[in-house]
C-alpha cells in the first residue's frame, strides 16, 4: 500500500465517548468560533487525514513556506495555505496554548483547537502567490480577499465525526486504504469529477484502469455554482453507468467533501496528495484541471508536476477524448488524427440543454441509460 | 543547520548547474543539492512511517464491518 503524504495517516478524531463526553463539557467554558459549511468540510478533512500530513490549521511558518514555494517548513510538499481566519474582536482574546470550541450552525461541538500561532497575512501578496492572480473575478481570490486578516494555527481535534453527506458514499482514507487492500488491489487510480459522466470520461476511466487494478471514481460534493450538476444528479448517474458499462469489481464510488478553490494547477496537487491519502497509487489529471475562465493555461495543471519533487504517486495525463466517426470509438489527439468534421466533442453545455429539454443525445456522448437517469430526476442543476 | 563540504563528479556538477541557469528555480547550485537532499529525507520519512500506528486491530474490524453494511465489501 502506498504510504500516506508525509508517512503518517493522521487520525486526529476523539473515539473514546468518555473522552467526547469530557470535551463536551470543557467545550462549555472555551471560546466559541461557529464555522461555516464549508469550513466544516475542511476540519473533518483535516481530522480524517485527507490532508495528512496536516493534523491542524498551519502555523506562520507552514503558511508563509507553503505560499512562497509549495512546501511545508520541513520539505514536504504541499500546494495550498489552510488556515482559519479570526475576526479583530476574537484575536485579542485568542492566545496561544488556549483551546477553542469550533462549532457548526447548530451550535453542536465539531473539534477543538490548540492554539499554537496567531499571526496575520498579505491577502493581495499570498493570491498572487497562490493563484496567480490577484483579479477579484476569481472566485478563489474573491473569496481570500473577504477573509478576517487574523488566523490561527494549531493541532485539531474531531469530536463530531459524523457524516451528514452522503453517509453510504462517504469513505475516509482509513477506509479506502482497507477497502483497497481486502479487495487485493495493489495499484489503483483516482479520478475527480463534479459532473455527470459523459463518454469521454468514461474512456479516460477506463483507459487508466487498464494499466492499473482498480478504479476509485471521487466525485467532489458541495458548494456548487448555478448550472452545475446537484450533488444526487452526480452520484446516481455513475451509479447507472458503473452498473451497465464497468466491470463493478473494479471500482469504487466514493465522494469527496471538498471546497473547491479554483487555483488550477496548486489545486491539482492538492487533489493529487488528497487521492494519495486514499491509498491510490495513480491519479488522472485533465485539461483545464481545478481551473475557471482563462486564469490558467490548459496544460498547467498537468505541466506542474514536471516541477515539483515526485509526489509518490503517479499522474496520468490525458488530452480531451472525442468520439470518432472514422475510427468507430472514442479516442484523443494521441491515438487519432482524423479531421475535426468527424469528431464529436462532447459540450458541457449541449448535454445540459438536452437534459433539460428532454430531448435525445447521441449515445456516442451520453449512455442513454445515464441520460435516462438524469432527464427523469426532478432537480438534476443547482 | 550543519554545515557539510561534499564532493561530486565535474560531469554531475555541470549537469546540475546547467539545470538551475535554465531552470531558474535556484539561485545557485548548493540551493539545488540542498533542495535534493530535503526532498531524498521527506521520502525516508514517509517510508519509514509504514502503517498508521493510532489504529487498532478493533478498529479495522469496525471498518470492515461498515464497508461491508454498505456494499463496498462482501
Amino acid at each position: 500500500m502506498i504510504p500516506p503524504h508525509g508517512g503518517q495517516l493522521v487520525q486526529q478524531i476523539i473515539k473514546d465517548k468518555e473522552e467526547r463526553n469530557y470535551w463536551e463539557k470543557k467545550s462549555k467554558e472555551l471560546i466559541t468560533i461557529v464555522l461555516e459549511e464549508e469550513q466544516i468540510k475542511e476540519v473533518k478533512n483535516i481530522a480524517r487525514g485527507l490532508y495528512s500530513p496536516l493534523n491542524g490549521y498551519m502555523r506562520k511558518g507552514d503558511f508563509e513556506s507553503v505560499a512562497e514555494s509549495m512546501k511545508l517548513e520541513n520539505g514536504t510538499v504541499w500546494p495550498i495555505p489552510i488556515a482559519l481566519d479570526i475576526p479583530d474582536t476574537l484575536a485579542k482574546q485568542v492566545h496561544i496554548g488556549r483551546r477553542i470550541a469550533l462549532r457548526d450552525s447548530m451550535k453542536t461541538l465539531t473539534a477543538i483547537l490548540v492554539v499554537e500561532d496567531k499571526y496575520k497575512f498579505n491577502r493581495k501578496e499570498t493570491a498572487k502567490k497562490v493563484f496567480g492572480t490577484t483579479d477579484t473575478k476569481h472566485p478563489g481570490v474573491e473569496e481570500l480577499m473577504t477573509i478576517h486578516k487574523n488566523l490561527v494555527g494549531g493541532d485539531i481535534l474531531l469530536i463530531d465525526n459524523t457524516k451528514n453527506t452522503f453517509n453510504n458514499y462517504n469513505l475516509e482514507p482509513i477506509e479506502t486504504r482497507i477497502l483497497f487492500t481486502e479487495k487485493g488491489w495493489k495499484t489503483v487510480v483516482g479520478f475527480q469529477t463534479r459532473n455527470a459522466p459523459h463518454r469521454a470520461h468514461e474512456y479516460l476511466q477506463k483507459c487508466a484502469l487498464e494499466i492499473v487494478d482498480g478504479l476509485f471514481i471521487n466525485p467532489v460534493i458541495g458548494k456548487k455554482k448555478d448550472g452545475d450538476y446537484t450533488d444526487e444528479a452526480i452520484i446516481n448517474s455513475y451509479n447507472t453507468l458503473i452498473e451497465n458499462y464497468f466491470n463493478k469489481n473494479k471500482v469504487v464510488l466514493s465522494i469527496l467533501p471538498l471546497k473547491m478553490r479554483y487555483a488550477g494547477p496548486r489545486e491539482a496537487v492538492m487533489h493529487a496528495i488528497i487521492r494519495k491519502n486514499f491509498g491510490c497509487t495513480h491519479f488522472v489529471v485533465g485539461r483545464d484541471h481545478a481551473g475557471v475562465s482563462d486564469y490558467y493555461d490548459p496544460y498547467a495543471a498537468q505541466n506542474i508536476f514536471d516541477k515539483i519533487p515526485d509526489l509518490g504517486i503517479k499522474i496520468l495525463k490525458y488530452e480531451d477524448a472525442f468520439y470518432c466517426e472514422v475510427c468507430n470509438n472514442m479516442a484523443t489527439s494521441k491515438t487519432c488524427s482524423h479531421n475535426d468534421k468527424f469528431k464529436i466533442k462532447p459540450s458541457g453545455t449541449m448535454i445540459r440543454d438536452k437534459i433539460r429539454s428532454k430531448e435525445r443525445i447521441p449515445e456516442e456522448i451520453v449512455r442513454p441509460e445515464v441520460m435516462k437517469v438524469l432527464q427523469e430526476m426532478k432537480e438534476v442543476f443547482v | 543547520m550543519k554545515k557539510l563540504t561534499i564532493e561530486i563528479e565535474d560531469k554531475e556538477y555541470t549537469a546540475l548547474e546547467k539545470r538551475v541557469k535554465e531552470k531558474k528555480e535556484f539561485d545557485s547550485v548548493e540551493a539545488y543539492v540542498q533542495d535534493i537532499v530535503s526532498q531524498v529525507v521527506a521520502r525516508l520519512k514517509e517510508e519509514e512511517g509504514g502503517d498508521d500506528e493510532k489504529f487498532s486491530k478493533e478498529d479495522e474490524e469496525k471498518v470492515k464491518e461498515r464497508l461491508r453494511s454498505l456494499g463496498y465489501l462482501d
